[in-house]
């Protein structure tokens, strides 16, 4: 068994990359956190890991709008070394404010070119909110990270800028038929969603989505939040299923192979 | 336009909304109905950037597209200013009105920050100034009177911001030259009124013994001091940072009201008498820490926090302050910047915070407009934009907010109470508090600019109708990006032991905290070596400047090549800006000028203690008007269990909990709102630490109840000990592992009414915490909580003591929530009920106060320990302490927690004699009671655990979704359908 070396990509404000390397170390990773700036610094270092993370929290305080100014960094300082580490197949996982970089700076749905065809914004609430939410992962989908996953997982969302939209209905049929939404919000028995199971009203009650290949995900719930069964709120009512450590487990094992 | 595109051009930048409803505009649409204003139909929300630089068209595009809209749900347009400022005129019409909101220059904006670092990041390189703002294009028939309301009551809060009918011209922070100017003042031939004129004129705040004590020691030194000095002075002895009244000796006397219990049950002192205290903070906080001498605190009253241990390889940290002032002024900010000046207290000892708790204290939403004194913001208002200012700062930081409480009373409406706590954890033994002479005095984090200026001294002073627009400079907004990133870097150099001493910069600014660290060794700073966000600052504005998110360290010369790597890496801006000298004096310079020098001694020692005078009666209290119940003992009790639930005291706070991050730092075990749709009320939150090993995790509570605070705050401060206690017991924590804060809100301490309040919750908290064997580790006072309108009438917040608790919870997975599990469950309220009404709810939902408040219980710690041992041995199902509305609110609300419902039978409650009647056997709030759901299998030995405590089993979890209950006589009183139980409680407006 060997253990992949997982970056977690550190931006200032950030602040769910313990949480995520905690995640990570429990699903068999290695984790290494590195700040922008000292990717920055050797950008080449990214060769070394076999899978990156995009952690949550607010990097650069969300100014300009969430995740914003992270795209800029891996638009503008990245862009060559983060393209040669997804050609190559490693996966990406982008979690809240993470995916909201990955979608801004247009690696998801992907590919980034110039053309902006979905955004996170402002939840419909117009609230920051935190709760717990299930989420039914896609067996179509591609995603390295769900693949194989057939029973609902659940963990908390924590964000005011989740609601995923698309520029146009065509883009949501071409998401939707390649199999690029691999994670959808449900209601605790299933059934589908209104307001707060959708807690931030995202188009088609999307929670998480992936590039064609599947190699690079993204999602606004906090699947590093739920590896343990005692983080959960339902541990009362002996409830165990549902960790969302999975998701890890699978990209790293896919992380792996490659 | 020429190739080098527009030259020295204001740009002005639009970003509108394009894609459907807009929420902020739905928000905004519904704060206008409350107004009174329901002539608006439509509303549009418009993001402003103006930009100052030499750029083409372009570049401007470039910046819009990449950095200013969102493509997907936003379009944008841009123009030129003229070379007045002004674009060609507004589209106005009459139906038609745009009111535009921009900050003062110099306020915190990092948005205009960012902006130009991006610009250079995008190969922009001629982008020389950002500002931003707001335009609010609003629909429909309305007054300009209706637009002024709107602006001015709605959308712009002039302490930060100033607006415009139509469009604003851009303020950019103007140019200026550095200054090095210091004023000699004069003191040394004052006479007394002058000397009085003087403290007055520069906002200083000193008492004329105070100024006499400064106009002697100038006198032997034989010169006049600086505005520096005089300034330091003003802030090392103002009462938010030396805590002069509870150092003070008080002349006390006291006349009836509930006699002390010392040491239950035996002793007790006489109802009326006299004495005099030297130090209540001695003589009735830090003597029970003492006396307690539990191994287990490691710094109480010392330390920027209090510190207990955890484990074997970790210590905890816990401070709470308040920021009331400030946010009475500008409810955002103050509440902001409140939150990050108590996370920055945990980052002075060194530790990484790991949660937030937060209690508040406003007016009631709905207080009609004509009794909200001129000159204060409707508390609606403030109630919003506190909690915003909360949720901004702790979510940003990346720290759970995870405990606290909202309370309502008509007496905070110009003075609201915010309540911030912080708690950290570190592993043991690596906080350094020893500064070395040569060690450099490095600051670290964000820039000094004019914002806070005089809050030290504003904070120590009443509030006045004028206040807002006389020392609009003490509020700020907070940057908690910045401060995340400062901490980082502290903890990384806190690891390498990079540093002699940390201390933050608070109240007082460098003043205070090189001040504080340099006391026993002295220091000697150049000021102008402090970075500044814009230049022009005089000496005595950077040193006293109170700008957020500054930390200052004492570093050896050896490691400030590292600690500058560390920095670079987190983007964390830091400068030596002196050294620690060892002859125990105070320089500060300018360059090579001179700005201050005093000997320690007399900065910090120098003041003359004060002598007060403190007298407590127990005062008159209306009556509540309770119905007359003729000859019949019962009566139907529903109508008033469900107007308590709706009471915004009790009513659901989820709204408020779910806008603070919970979560982050996965160490939340216990949350803050429990049961089966996750929206009961839990009675504390329970951490386990991802960092640490095993299952041993900590419990965060707290108790206030400024209503008992009205009839006796000695009775007010037994009770809310016990509720602080109570709360962290219910969720699994070790009763004697138990360490308290104390912060008290009071009003004017000269007024000797106030202070004999004060002094009796001192001795409460005294006598209790003895009782309890729990420590005081920390604790704060914010005094002069007044209001003195236009009229020159005074209003004093209620007596409000809030006491924060922190627990060992010994094994995460042996805990307990509030929420009903299982039907056919035993139900047993454990603890005596007493016919304690004063400061009740029920009274209160009555119009009265008056009557016995809960008094001390002799053996609570006992049920305590008995309680934890049956939740540890898995014998509990569910538990919730009884407190505001009693038994029938803590019934209701497990019913609620799960859903289910209760068959109760009061008759065989304990109960003393004067229990006569159902709605005080419902409603009373006696202290040390639970309400606790028992598995019938584990019920024999949940009862031997329990032996020797008072208890009674007083029904079951029922089938069926109501709350029935017989009372003592055996007669139904009560019988509610759970879900009408939940309507009730969940729909009372709390934010």
């Amino acid at each position: 068994m060997t253990y992949p070396e997982v970056f977690i990509l550190q931006a200032t404000g950030t602040n769910r990359d313990p949480d995520t390397a905690y995640a990570i170390e429990a699903a068999g990773g290695r984790p290494r956190i590195l700040h922008v700036n000292e990717l920055r610094a050797t950008p080449a270092e990214l060769d070394r890991a076999q899978m990156l993370v995009l952690p949550g929290g607010f990097s650069y305080g969300d100014a300009l709008g969430a995740g914003r100014l992270w795209a800029t960094d891996l638009r503008w300082l990245f862009q060559d070394v983060l393209a040669a580490f997804i050609e190559a197949g490693k996966p990406v996982i982008g979690i809240c404010n993470g995916f909201q970089a990955l979608v801004k700076s247009g690696w998801l749905p992907g590919p980034p070119d110039g053309t902006a065809r979905a955004t996170l914004t402002r939840n419909l609430s117009n609230r920051f909110e935190c709760r717990w939410v299930w989420l039914a992962p896609n067996a179509e989908s591609p995603c390295v990270f769900t693949q194989g996953l057939t029973v609902p997982i659940t963990c908390p969302v924590a964000h005011g800028e989740g609601r995923f939209v698309t520029r146009d209905d065509a883009t949501l049929d071409e998401l939707t038929s390649k199999g690029q939404v691999a994670l959808s919000y449900i209601q605790a028995d299933g059934g589908s969603p209104t307001y707060p199971d959708n807690p931030n009203g995202s188009i088609a009650n999307i929670a998480g989505i992936c590039n064609e290949r599947g190699n690079v995900f993204g999602l606004m719930p906090h699947p590093e939040d739920h590896v343990r069964p005692i983080q959960s709120p339902r541990r009362s009512q002996s409830y165990q299923e549902g960790l969302t450590l999975t998701l890890f487990q699978r990209g790293i094992a896919f992380a792996a192979e490659v | 336009m020429g190739e080098g595109g527009f030259l020295n051009t204001t740009f002005r930048v639009e970003v509108f909304w394009h894609s459907g409803t807009d929420g902020r505009a739905t928000e905004l649409l519904s704060q206008m109905t409350h107004l009174g204003i329901q002539s608006v139909t439509d509303l549009a929300v418009i993001n402003l950037y103006f930009l100052r630089g030499t750029l083409t068209t372009a570049e401007m595009d470039t910046l819009a597209q990449a950095l200013l809209a969102d493509p997907v749900v936003e379009g944008f347009r841009w123009d030129i200013l003229s070379a007045e400022g002004e674009t060609s005129g507004d589209a106005e019409s009459a139906s038609s009105h745009a009111i535009e909101v921009t900050f003062h220059p110099g306020v915190t904006d990092p948005v205009a920050g960012h902006l130009l670092h991006r610009a250079q990041l995008l190969g922009i390189t001629t982008l020389e100034a950002a500002t931003t703002g707001t335009r609010y294009v609003l629909s429909g028939d309305l007054a300009p009177d209706d637009l002024q309301r709107i602006a001015a009551e709605l959308l712009c809060n002039p302490v930060i911001q100033s607006y415009t009918l139509g469009r604003l011209s851009p303020a950019f922070v103007p140019e200026a030259a550095p200054s090095s100017a210091v004023e000699i003042v004069p003191i040394r031939e004052l006479d007394d009124v002058a000397l009085a004129e003087l403290s007055v004129a520069r906002i200083l705040f000193l008492s004329l013994p105070e100024m006499q004590a400064i106009r002697q020691e100038y006198r032997e030194l034989d010169r006049d001091p600086t505005d520096v000095e005089l300034e330091t002075l003003a802030q090392t002895w103002s009462e938010h940072c030396l805590h002069k009244t509870f150092k003070a000796q008080i002349n006390y006397r006291w006349e009836g009201g509930m006699a002390r219990v010392l040491s239950v049950p035996q002793d007790a002192l006489s109802p009326n008498g006299s004495e005099v205290i030297h130090s209540l903070i001695q003589t009735y906080l830090r003597e029970v820490t003492d006396q307690l001498a539990k191994p287990w605190v490691r710094s109480a009253f010392v330390d920027n926090a209090g510190i207990i241990e955890f484990d074997d390889a970790f210590e905890l940290s816990f401070k709470a302050e308040t920021h009331n002032h400030p946010s009475a002024l500008e409810p955002f900010g103050g509440a902001n910047t409140g939150v990050g000046g108590v996370i920055r207290d945990v980052m002075g000892v060194s530790a990484r915070p790991i949660a937030n708790t937060d209690v508040l204290c406003f007016a009631p939403l709905d207080m009609p407009a004509e009794r909200i004194p001129g000159g204060t913001l409707h508390p609606r208002r403030i109630a919003r934009g506190v909690v915003a200012g909360v949720e901004d700062y702790g979510n940003k930081m990346g720290i759970p907010t995870v405990n606290g409480a909202i309370l309502y009373d008509e007496d905070y409406v110009a003075n609201p109470l915010v309540y911030c706590g912080c708690v950290g954890i570190a592993p043991t033994g690596t906080h350094r508090r020893n500064p070395r002479p040569d060690d450099y005095v490095v600051v670290l984090g964000g820039r000094t600019g004019r914002d806070g200026l005089h809050g030290a001294t504003f904070s120590s002073a009443e509030l006045t109708h004028e206040t807002g627009t006389t020392v609009g400079s003490v509020v700020q907004i907070g940057d908690p990006i910045t401060e995340k990133a400062t901490l980082e870097a502290i903890i990384q150099a806190r690891d390498e032991g990079l540093y002699t001493a940390i201390t933050d910069c608070g109240a007082g600014g460098l003043s205070s905290a090189v001040g504080e660290m340099g006391e026993h060794v002295g220091v000697d700073v150049d000021l102008e070596h402090v970075p500044l966000k814009y230049p022009g600052l005089r000496p005595w504005e950077i040193w006293l400047s109170e700008a957020q998110e500054r930390m200052v360290l004492a570093v050896p010369e050896a490691n400030l090549g590292r600690l500058g790597e560390i920095c670079r890496t987190y983007d964390v801006e830091w400068t030596a800006i002196g050294r620690f000298t060892g002859d125990a004096r105070l320089h500060v310079r300018y360059g090579d000028k001179p700005v201050a020098d005093l000997p320690m001694q007399f900065l910090h020692n120098g003041w003359p203690h004060c002598t007060l005078e403190a007298v407590w009666s127990p005062p008159e209290l209306p009556l509540p008007s309770l119905p007359d119940t003729g000859l019949s003992r019962v009566r139907d009790m529903a109508p008033l269990l469900l107007r308590a639930l709706a009471h915004p005291d009790v009513a659901s706070k989820e709204s408020v909990i779910r806008r603070y991050d919970h979560e982050v730092q996965g160490a939340t075990v216990g949350k803050p709102i429990v049961g089966i749709v996750a929206d009961g009320p839990s009675d504390a939150a329970v951490l386990k630490p991802l960092m640490t090993a095993g299952y041993r995790g900590l419990a965060l509570g707290c108790g206030i109840n400024p209503h008992y605070g009205r009839v006796d705050p000695y009775a007010m401060a037994w009770a809310t000990i016990d509720e602080a206690m109570r709360n962290v017991v219910c969720v699994g924590a070790d009763p004697d592992r138990v360490a308290l804060l104390d912060n008290f809100c009071w009003g004017n301490p000269a007024l000797p009414d106030r202070l004999g309040g004060l002094v009796r919750a001192a001795q409460g908290c005294h006598d209790a915490a003895l009782a309890y064997g729990a420590p005081f580790i920390s604790g704060k006072d914010s005094l002069n909580n007044e209001f003195v309108d236009a009229q020159g009438a005074k209003r004093t917040i209620p007596p409000t003591l809030l006491i924060s608790s922190i627990a060992i919870v010994p094994d995460v997975r042996k805990t307990a929530t509030m929420d009903l599990k299982a039907a056919g469950d035993a139900l047993y309220l454990v603890g005596e009920t007493r016919a304690e009404l004063g400061g009740s709810l029920y009274h209160r939902l009555h119009n009265g106060l008056s009557g016995t408040p809960p008094a001390p219980v002799a053996n609570a710690l006992e049920t305590f320990r008995a309680l934890h041992r049956a939740i540890a041995a898995g014998k509990v199902r569910a538990v919730h302490d009884l407190s505001e509305g009693g038994l029938a609110v803590a019934a209701s609300e497990m019913c609620i927690a799960g859903r289910m419902g209760m068959k109760l039978s009061l008759a065989g409650m304990v109960r003393a004699d004067d229990v006569q009647d159902d709605a005080t056997a419902l409603f009373a709030e006696s202290s040390a009671r639970f309400l606790v759901e028992v598995a019938p299998e584990a019920a024999s030995e949940f009862e031997f655990l329990l032996k020797g405590c008072p208890w009674a089993e007083i029904g079951t979890v029922s089938e069926q979704l109501t709350l029935e209950i017989k009372g003592i006589w055996n007669e139904s009183v009560l019988e509610v359908p759970v879900l009408d139980l939940v309507q009730a409680w969940k729909h009372t407006e709390i934010v």
